[in-house]
Order: structure tokens, then sequence, then C-alpha cells
């Protein structure tokens, strides 16, 4: 939570930098902002590939339990495809937004590259509040849905951010199913976002 | 990203590496959603629009969320609650 409440704080000061044209114009010419992602990219790989836990988890895992972050794709884009018909937001592009599966950061950084700083700013506070409302509806999921609904509902944060909540309430015997979605659904974010606004 | 990934693989013993990885992801983020947020503060369209934006954003997410569970509900229905 801290660290979600940094990040804000970040885009929040960036707005106020932008509104006010407090920033050199050389920012604004120059696009730092591939360079950071290039390195961010990478980055990310490095953590994903030395993630010793992450690869024992993905080896040990039983065969069904890929059914999960599966399932959380196809729910997600099912549920996006029917809203899209209600949002001024065309259907690839909403997919790419639910594609984020809470993973905010990243997401919005691809769509933001790819589609404009409108469609970024949506995958941002949408993935934000998919990871919000999983950390303060998981008891209320669970009792309704199950206790597979706030791993799904947590999408790529039910690794981390979200994951004490759910141990809490779903129990501990779920911690690895979590962490394992969670895992699958953040490797995929990137891969699936640029492939879902290219092609 | 796929450099990264094999060259994680292959330096997951070198733990004094290792241990930069994670906060350099955290300043590249952090750095990315400053730009972001800088873009879009000097995006009239955008700013202008904030709040139809966030209602929309929010729709995706109801949607995401609720075709996700409903989805969990049944796949934990007949896959999982038989172990129980």
């Amino acid at each position: 939570m801290k660290n979600s409440l940094i990040i804000v704080g970040f885009f929040v000061l960036g707005i106020l930098i932008g509104l006010y044209n407090l920033l050199p114009k050389i920012f604004i010419e120059t696009d730092f902002s591939v360079y950071a992602l290039y390195i961010l990219m990478f980055l990310v790989g490095v953590g994903i590939g030395s993630d010793k836990k992450a690869w024992e988890v993905l080896k040990n895992a039983k065969l069904k339990i890929i059914l999960v972050p599966l399932t959380v794709i196809i729910g997600t884009f099912f549920g996006v495809t029917i809203m899209s018909l209600f949002v001024d937001i065309g259907l690839r592009e909403s997919l790419a937004i639910g594609a984020g599966f809470g993973y905010y950061s990243l997401s919005s950084i691809f769509i933001t590259k790819i589609s404009g700083e409108a469609l970024g700013v949506v995958a941002l506070i949408s993935n934000i509040s998919r990871e919000i409302s999983t950390l303060l509806l998981t008891p209320l999921l669970l009792r309704y849905f199950g206790k597979l609904a706030p791993i799904a509902s947590g999408g790529a944060t039910s690794m981390d951010t979200t994951l004490p909540i759910i141990t809490k309430f779903a129990g501990k015997e779920y911690a690895i199913i979590s962490v394992f979605s969670g895992i699958v659904l953040t490797i995929l974010v990137p891969f699936l976002v640029i492939f879902i606004l290219k092609f | 990203m796929a450099v990264g990934i094999i060259l994680g693989f292959l330096l997951q013993n070198k733990v004094k590496i290792i241990k930069f990885v994670d906060p350099s992801i955290n300043v590249a983020i952090y750095a990315l959603l400053f730009l972001l947020g800088v873009s879009v503060g000097i995006n009239e369209t955008v700013i202008n629009n904030l709040a139809t934006l966030g209602v929309q954003a929010l729709l995706l997410t109801f949607g995401g969320v609720m075709g996700s569970v409903v989805f969990a509900y049944f796949v934990h229905k007949i896959f999982f609650k038989t172990n129980e």
C-alpha cells in the first residue's frame, strides 16, 4: 500500500508540474520516457528471471492450478468486453486496459506509449482501482463467489500487494495458488497489452 | 525483457547484483509515472476530461472484476471444491 501511494504521488506531482509548465522545454521535447521504459523492461526481465521462489512455485504447481490465471484472463476479457459497450473506449483498447490485471504501473506506461495519455490515464485509474477493490472487497467476494474469487479479482497483484488479505480470508492453502496466478499474470501483462494493441 | 529474463536466470546466484534489481525497478517506475503525470498535465484534453475518464476506468474495472470472479466461482465449484 505504501508503494502504491508513492507511485500515485509521483504521478500527481508530474501532473502538477505539467499543468504549471514548471519543467524546462528540453524535458518535453526529448522523450526520456522511452529510455526509462527500455531500462524498466530490462530490469523487470532480470527480476523475473532471478526470482528463485517464483520458478520454484511454477515448477511445483499442480496442473490444474493453471486454470486459475486462465480463468482470470478469460473472465476479465469477458467482463471488459461487456463493459466496453457502455464506455467511450473501443473494444481493443478496453481489452488492453483489462489486460493490466491490476499491474497498473507497467500497463499504463505501455498503453500511454502506444495509445496516448488519455487511455494511459484510464488504464492507471482502472488498474489501481482493481487492486483497491480487491483489498476492500475480499471478504465479500469470498462469501458470494468462493475462495478463488479474491485471487481472480486481485489479478496480477495476488502475488504481492493483495496476497496478505487473500491468505487471511481464503486460508493458507490458497496462498500458493494466489502467488502462482499472480506471477503468471504479471509475466503476461506486458506481452498481452502489446499484443492486443498491436495486432 | 526477454534478454533480462535470461540474464536474470543466469545470475540467480549472484545475490549482490540481484539485490540492486528491485530498487532499480521501483526507481524506473517512479520516473515513468512521474513522466506520465507530466504528459497528462500538459495535455489539456486529458485534464479537462479527467472525470469522464475516471468513470470509464471504473466501469472497466467493474467489468474485469465481476467477469473474473464469476468465472472463478464456477472453476472453483467444478475443479477445486472436491478436494476440501
